[in-house]
């Protein structure tokens, strides 16, 4: 009976493997992360001697060493530059991924990202808007500031247009999410437009495809924080997000209010998206590729994807900004430049690869 | 045992009233089958039994609690749904959504113990599917994914389970394999059922619904007569039993002149 059965297809077991990836995984990509923090102080265009960061490093945290051994330049590049940096380009590498995790559960559609919400628009509006009008009620984080209301006025907006009856729906989410951000792109540019000098200009655009160069020591307590809430709630509720992905029916059966979770989850995504892009501009892909390779690599349990995600997340952005500052020596590119070209080739890759997948789109 | 017992239910959607007043009793370890039209609004009243959807009036209750009263988690601790669509957008393993099934039993951070993976294990098993466990759900024929969401509600223990149009696209062999499992399961059962041959050869009760209201119910035998299936479901019925046993069996037939007008 057996033998006249055809044998399964050729498809790659995934249950067990997954486990064992994951702490694979967790492991390659804190050491990446590591190397990278690394990379990102030692490279630059001040040439310090590794030795000579290392000390700097140690004195500053331990106040073992002596600081007559450096000059004070290289302490300022080492330890009020390029290490924040690094670490604030860590932060907000994680925290977009953790964001663009929390979205495709949120969304149920493994395709989307922050962006999608509207969230991103909103916040270049803000920023914008305080740049060009040259006004600074907040002084340095004015920038900041504006970005972070906007994002929450977006989400505000997205909010009251999608739900109905009680819920938000993924697909009205979606489109709302989508007119929101049609609708706000068309008034950057204007505002953009209305730059009189060129000054102002170059530093909406710097703003708007992503920046870290605006990290300094004080910049990171709040994306540290909002990171650290977000991803504890997110654990909390890693099981009711799982069962958010088959559709508010079967999450029902299995005793998760999706209506409830969901507006929850809005609510925490606007918080970290908000945050993120006030700090650095709006830096695209992240939110869309680093999830979705931890996917292809631990599957879609949040459990397992939600650590791997933040840590590739913050991985990839501080090695993204060393290309950044370093390929076209001495000019600098913007980060978010550097994921879209990075970016872009990815997702087509991956478009094309779940194509043929049973998973469809 | 575990009683499941539906007083004067109405539910409406956007306003509009889909149930009006049912009440339906499925006694500890009865199999209970809902039968009616498209559009009678089984799906509906079984979506508010998994609670799916809310009560506008009426009350459910499982032994005498009622699920809109407690925790969501406890209600699903009680019944355990079936429902008639799961989406596979994303990457989830055989596995992993049959042990979606202990979501209920879970506290916040609460890891996976050994109890859990023996009970998803055993839950797999138990639904012919142990072999499935490392495939991809969406992988799956459609058979086989119905075999693994049923050991997703193994897996959830509950007494009572509810499991809306569960046959629905599978061929003769596999609706009496999933209908034999579910039967043998030994739990309180309320099935919304199209095949009233199926419903009748599985069905300890039938409940018969019409616009939102119980028509008639009763054990098969009784309530399956060519009256009830002209009026309800406007067509011809000639009612006969299977070989073999006192089970009714149906065979329909379409009326020359056109289905007949509900009133």
């Amino acid at each position: 009976m057996t033998a006249l059965k055809p044998g399964p297809l050729p498809v790659k077991p995934a249950h067990r493997s997954r486990r064992s990836v994951t702490w694979a995984a967790c492991a390659v990509l804190t050491g990446v992360l590591v190397i990278g923090l690394a990379a990102s102080v030692l490279l630059g265009t001040v040439d310090v001697p590794t030795g000579t960061v290392a000390r700097i490093i140690v004195w500053h945290l331990t106040g073992h060493g002596d600081p007559a051994a450096w000059t004070v330049s290289q302490d300022t590049v080492v330890w009020n530059l390029r290490l924040p940096r690094a670490l604030l380009a860590a932060l907000v590498g994680a925290g977009l991924a953790v964001s663009g995790t929390a979205t495709q559960a949120l969304v149920r559609n493994p395709l989307a990202d922050p962006y999608v919400l509207g969230l991103t628009y909103g916040a270049a509006v803000g920023a914008v808007a305080v740049m060009v009008a040259g006004y600074a009620p907040f002084g340095g984080i004015s920038t900041g500031v504006a970005a972070f209301l906007g994002a929450l006025g977006a989400f505000a907006v997205v909010y009251t247009l999608a739900r109905t009856g009680g819920t938000l729906a993924p697909l009205r989410l979606i489109l709302s999410g989508m007119a929101v951000t049609y609708a706000l792109s068309g008034v950057t540019s204007f505002l953009v437009l209305q730059a009189d000098d060129p000054g102002t200009t170059h530093s909406v655009l710097f703003w708007l495809f992503g920046s870290l160069a605006e990290a300094n020591w004080a910049a990171l307590g709040l994306p540290a924080a909002v990171l650290a809430v977000t991803m504890i709630a997110l654990f909390a509720q890693a099981r009711p997000l799982n069962t958010l992905l088959l559709g508010d029916e079967s999450a029902a059966g299995l005793g998760i209010p999706a209506a409830r979770l969901r507006r929850h989850l809005f609510l925490l995504v606007a918080l970290l998206t908000g945050v993120m892009v006030a700090l650095a501009g709006g830096i695209g892909f992240i939110g869309l590729i680093v999830p979705h390779a931890a996917r292809l690599l631990v599957g879609s349990d949040h459990r397992r994807l939600l650590p791997v995600a933040t840590l590739a997340g913050a991985g990839f952005l501080v090695l993204v900004d060393i290309a950044a500052r370093t390929a076209l020596h001495p000019q600098e590119l913007p980060v978010g430049v550097v994921t879209s070209v990075i970016g872009a080739p990815l997702f087509l890759w991956l478009v094309h690869t779940r194509a043929r997948d049973t998973t469809g789109l | 045992m575990t009683t499941l017992k539906l007083h004067d239910v109405h539910i409406s959607i956007g306003g509009t009233p889909i149930v009006a007043g049912v009440d339906l009793t499925a006694a500890s370890g009865r199999r209970v089958g809902v039968v009616g039209p498209n559009g009678s609004g089984k799906s509906t009243l079984l979506r508010a039994v998994y609670r799916h959807l809310p009560l506008a009036r009426g009350s459910i209750t499982v032994d005498g609690q009622d699920v809109w009263r407690l925790t969501p988690r406890r209600a699903a601790q009680l019944v355990a749904a079936l429902p008639q669509e799961t989406r596979s957008d994303f990457d989830v393993t055989a596995w992993e959504m049959a042990a979606m099934g202990r979501t209920p039993h879970k506290r916040p951070f609460a890891p996976d113990t050994a109890e859990d993976t023996a009970i998803v294990t055993g839950a797999l098993a138990h639904a012919g599917v142990g072999h499935l466990a490392h495939r991809r759900f969406a992988s799956l024929s459609g058979g086989e994914k119905q075999r693994v969401l049923l050991a997703r509600a193994f897996a959830q223990q509950a007494p009572v389970l509810v499991l809306d149009e569960p046959t629905n696209h599978l061929d003769v062999r596999h609706q009496f394999e999933l209908l034999d499992l579910i039967s043998a399961a030994g739990t309180t059962v309320v099935a919304a059922l199209h095949d009233l041959n199926l419903a009748a050869t599985y069905c300890d009760d039938l409940y018969v619904l019409a616009e939102g209201r119980v028509v008639a119910h009763g054990p098969p035998r009784d309530l399956l007569t060519p009256e009830l299936i002209r009026t309800v479901f406007g067509v011809d019925a000639h009612v006969t039993t299977r070989p073999g046993d006192d089970t009714p069996y149906l065979i329909l037939i379409p009326r020359p002149e056109g289905p007949v007008t509900r009133p």
